[in-house]
């Protein structure tokens, strides 16, 4: 199960969208997530899935590998649909016993579901397409502004990076530790809430130990590499905006434009 | 006389005079409760250029050794200079880290950023390379330990002698005169374990970058030039090798071994065969015995 | 009895351009009393294989049979096999919790639901196994050094009972010393009660001197299965998929090609031993 999660993780490949600036990225996934609260209808969420797959093509990433990212969210996915689906009052198609099927409510179930995978697809396309440390660049820069409010940027952001890094090591770690106590006869999926509560604690006492043991050998070894914040630090990747990040603006706001035209017209 | 100690400093690229390390342990109230000596008055030269390893079992004082020479704590008692650098001072603690880079023992907890070129990029961004230089140095010390190919790589899927590489490769980006490797090999398995070996003697044959080695792996401390063995904090045996494997029981009082074929060889003169001592490869022996053959 | 695997598969990313065949046919049989090692480089299985035979993994097909007992069959206790087939895993850091090493041995049997009478008995009497010093049963486990913990992490496995013992790579991280420890005491420990034990390995020259028969295994199947001395007799072949065959064994082949009439199944530092300097006093009473 552990093993399907991709959000976060970075699939190396040499496409427009993995050369592209990070800030630009950031801002236009969040365009995006914006443009889907807007495409509140079947034209617009047309338009957007149109143009996810364009970007998708263009990114190089393996289609396979962003569905994969949805096996961990599909409960979500269907319990949201089924709420929407036999919630939603109006106009009813089906009736059975005390459950009714309403012409809205298939329409709101098809729109939620199709908004929920978009919007995973199209922020795992971000992580994939963007190394950790380039994100966090890109907002340590995007950001950089709150440093005059006393907001450690830098700080926070290496944080995050470095918290990208360790997921998938203690997710391969929380896989170990569940089968060594589940050896010696421990269950993580019976019991009531509070047994299993309970059997939560010889699985997390261990992650949390060795993940202080690993926080602290990484601070000693960046410390071992000079580290010393973010003063006086040199950058490897510098960011500077191409032609390519001024085409993709330009192709952003053409997108949100139509998704606005669309979402107001129908 | 102040004039030759100097002199002597200078030429050292690690000098430890009595470097002594103390632990205090505080109950409650802040009282001591008692006093650890993990560093006991150690005396320690090493000459640019040369492979040293230190042995010790787990526990013996080597790994708080290890983090002195590269100022990640501070000597409680005696001296140690860095290529000529006070280790006591505070002022020399970043100088001191650029001199003498340091590998851990986890590969997956030095690694900092989610690519390999990035990563080794880490320290140089440190201490404030310019970008067109970090570039230059990462394609170099990544060459250096023949993990070029892999610059785009996640660490994560890399083996764990690939990762130790990268780490040392990280290193060498911050053009270090001399690298400390605290037990590089111990997670690892015999193939990667040949391999991080093979990548230090080589930084150590090429580009003569000084070593220092900290094992328990017999093995690992064949092709060094000159030896240590810690135990309880003190430097109990110096000497180059074959010195240091002549006295497998005194090895084994030090909860250490000794690698089979010096073993072999010991077994066989202790039952009388007439074979010298301290022998460490397979054609040594054969040698030697081909010798004893002959003699009869 | 005891465990039989046949034609067991297992791959993991199926259907993807990743599909990877961990287990590729295995058929195998561990008989009771066994002292069985398995080896292989990183990837080449082994760990795979044992996280079968308890059921941590289900094999994509194949059966395995424990006790005559189909494994997949339903209705079988899974959870129970696990106590009857003891895993103890590389790093004891993984599976120590409790407050206090007494505790933590207790977990396996309280996991069992036997009585607390039980659950203290087996928890003193794995940790005597296991030569823990009675005055640390109070100790943090956090706090002991790595043998010590790897003691714990054996006795919290023992104390279930379990009719064979499998240990993933014990003595990783551990110092030559803390090796020959933790070594001697698995050995001892079969010796003792004629245990079942399966001990996972990259080192040759660790499991030569200890186990009865080693499973050599290589991209998901088994290579060579038999005594120390017929597997290594393929010392070339071994060299090919990243193993070696201990040190001893090529001085032996080494000393042949000189010309001295050694026999060149020696595994162990003393069989070697033993061998030259019976034909060095063959040569000494020829020349008399």
């Amino acid at each position: 199960m552990f093993r399907d999660i991709t959000l976060g993780q970075y699939y190396p490949a040499d496409s427009v969208l993995h050369r592209m600036d990070p800030r630009t990225k950031l801002l236009a996934t969040l365009v995006y997530i914006i443009a889907l609260f807007i495409a509140d209808n079947p034209a617009a969420i047309l338009f957007v899935t149109a143009c996810l797959l364009v970007v998708i093509a263009m990114s190089k990433v393996p289609f396979s590998f962003m569905v994969r990212g949805l096996r961990g969210i599909v409960l979500l996915i269907v319990i949201a649909a089924v709420f929407n689906l036999f919630l939603t009052p109006g106009h009813v198609v089906f009736h059975w016993a005390f459950l009714s099927i309403t012409k809205e409510g298939i329409k709101n179930a098809l729109l939620m579901t199709a908004r929920m995978i978009l919007l995973i697809i199209g922020s795992s396309l971000m992580t994939l397409t963007t190394t950790p440390n380039q994100l966090t660049d890109g907002l340590e820069s995007g950001l950089h502004f709150m440093t005059y409010i006393k907001v450690p940027v830098h700080e926070i952001a290496m944080m995050m990076s470095i918290a990208l890094r360790f997921i998938p090591i203690l997710i391969d770690e929380t896989d170990k530790i569940m089968k060594a106590q589940m050896a010696r006869g421990a269950s993580f999926d019976t019991g009531n809430i509070v047994q299993r509560a309970k059997s939560m604690v010889p699985l997390l006492v261990p992650l949390f130990v060795s993940a202080f043991r690993r926080a602290n050998d990484l601070a000693l070894a960046m410390e071992a590499r000079c580290y010393n914040g973010g003063e006086g630090r040199t950058k490897m990747k510098p960011l500077h905006y191409a032609k390519r990040d001024g085409m993709a603006y330009l192709c952003l706001a053409v997108f949100f434009a139509v998704v606005i035209v669309l979402g107001v017209r129908f | 006389m102040k004039d030759v100690k100097e002199k002597k400093q200078h030429d050292n690229i690690i000098e430890a005079i009595d470097l002594s390390h103390e632990y205090v342990q505080r109950d409650e109230e802040g009282n001591v409760e008692r006093i650890l000596t993990a560093v006991d008055h150690v005396d320690l030269d090493v000459w640019p250029g040369q492979f040293i390893s230190i042995l010790g079992h787990n526990g013996s004082g080597k790994s708080t050794l290890a983090k002195h020479l590269n100022a990640l704590l501070a000597p409680t008692g005696g001296s140690l200079y860095v290529d000529g650098k006070d280790a006591a001072k505070e002022e020399n603690i970043l100088p001191i880290r650029k001199t003498a880079g340091m590998v851990f023992q986890n590969p997956d907890n030095q690694i900092i950023a989610s690519v390999v070129e990035e990563d080794v990029g880490f320290g140089p961004e440190n201490i404030g390379v310019p970008t067109d230089e970090i570039w230059e140095r990462v394609e170099k010390s990544l060459k250096s330990v023949g993990m070029w190919e892999y610059r785009k790589h996640s660490p994560n899927k890399l083996s764990g002698g690939q990762k130790q590489r990268v780490a040392i490769a990280g290193v060498m980006a911050m053009e270090p005169k001399c690298i400390v490797l605290d037990e590089p090999t111990a997670m690892l398995d015999p193939d990667g374990r040949k391999e991080v070996l093979a990548a230090v003697h080589e930084l150590n044959k090429k580009k003569g970058v000084t070593i220092i080695l900290i094992t328990h792996y017999m093995e690992e401390v064949v092709g060094s030039d000159y030896v240590y063995v810690m135990d309880q904090g003190k430097v109990v045996m110096r000497g180059q090798p074959r010195e240091i494997f002549s006295d497998v029981d005194k090895l084994k009082s030090f909860r250490l071994d000794v690698p089979q074929v010096t073993l072999l060889a010991y077994e066989l003169r202790e039952a009388g065969l007439d074979i010298p001592e301290g022998i460490l490869t397979r054609q040594e022996l054969v040698e030697a015995l081909r010798m004893a053959a002959g003699e009869d | 009895m005891g465990l039989r695997l046949e034609h067991v598969t297992y791959q993991y990313s199926t259907g993807t351009a990743y599909e990877i065949k961990a287990l590729d046919d295995v058929n195998l049989e561990i008989k009771d009393g066994q002292f069985l090692g398995i080896i292989g480089h990183t990837g080449s299985g082994k760990s795979t294989l044992v996280q079968h035979l308890n059921g941590l993994l289900k094999a994509t097909s194949g059966t395995i049979y424990f006790n005559d007992e189909n494994i997949y069959a339903d209705g079988y206790d899974l959870k129970g096999l696990r106590t009857k087939v003891g895993m103890v895993f590389q790093y004891p850091e993984h599976q120590l919790f409790e407050t206090t090493v007494f505790a933590d041995v207790c977990f396996g049997p309280k996991n069992q639901g036997l009585p607390e009478e039980e659950i203290k008995k087996r928890a003193e009497e794995a940790l005597e196994a296991v030569g823990f010093p009675k005055a640390q049963y109070d100790a943090s486990p956090f706090e002991l050094s790595g043998g010590q913990k790897r003691r714990v992490a054996i006795a919290g496995v023992l104390a279930m009972h379990p009719q064979i013992l499998i240990l993933d790579e014990p003595t990783a991280g551990l110092d030559p010393a803390g090796r020959n420890e933790i070594l001697d005491l698995i050995k001892s420990l079969h010796d003792r009660k004629g245990d079942t034990i399966v001990l996972v390995s990259h080192s040759m020259e660790d499991v030569a001197n200890y186990v009865d028969r080693i499973l050599v295994m290589d991209k998901g199947r088994p290579k060579y299965d038999g005594t120390p001395r017929e597997v290594f007799r393929h010392y070339k072949d071994l060299e090919e998929i990243g193993l070696a065959a201990p040190e001893v064994t090529y001085v032996m082949h080494d000393l042949k090609k000189a010309g001295f009439p050694v026999d060149v199944d020696c595994t162990t530092v003393e069989e070697a031993k033993e061998e030259i300097l019976r034909v060095f006093r063959a040569k000494q009473a020829e020349n008399n």
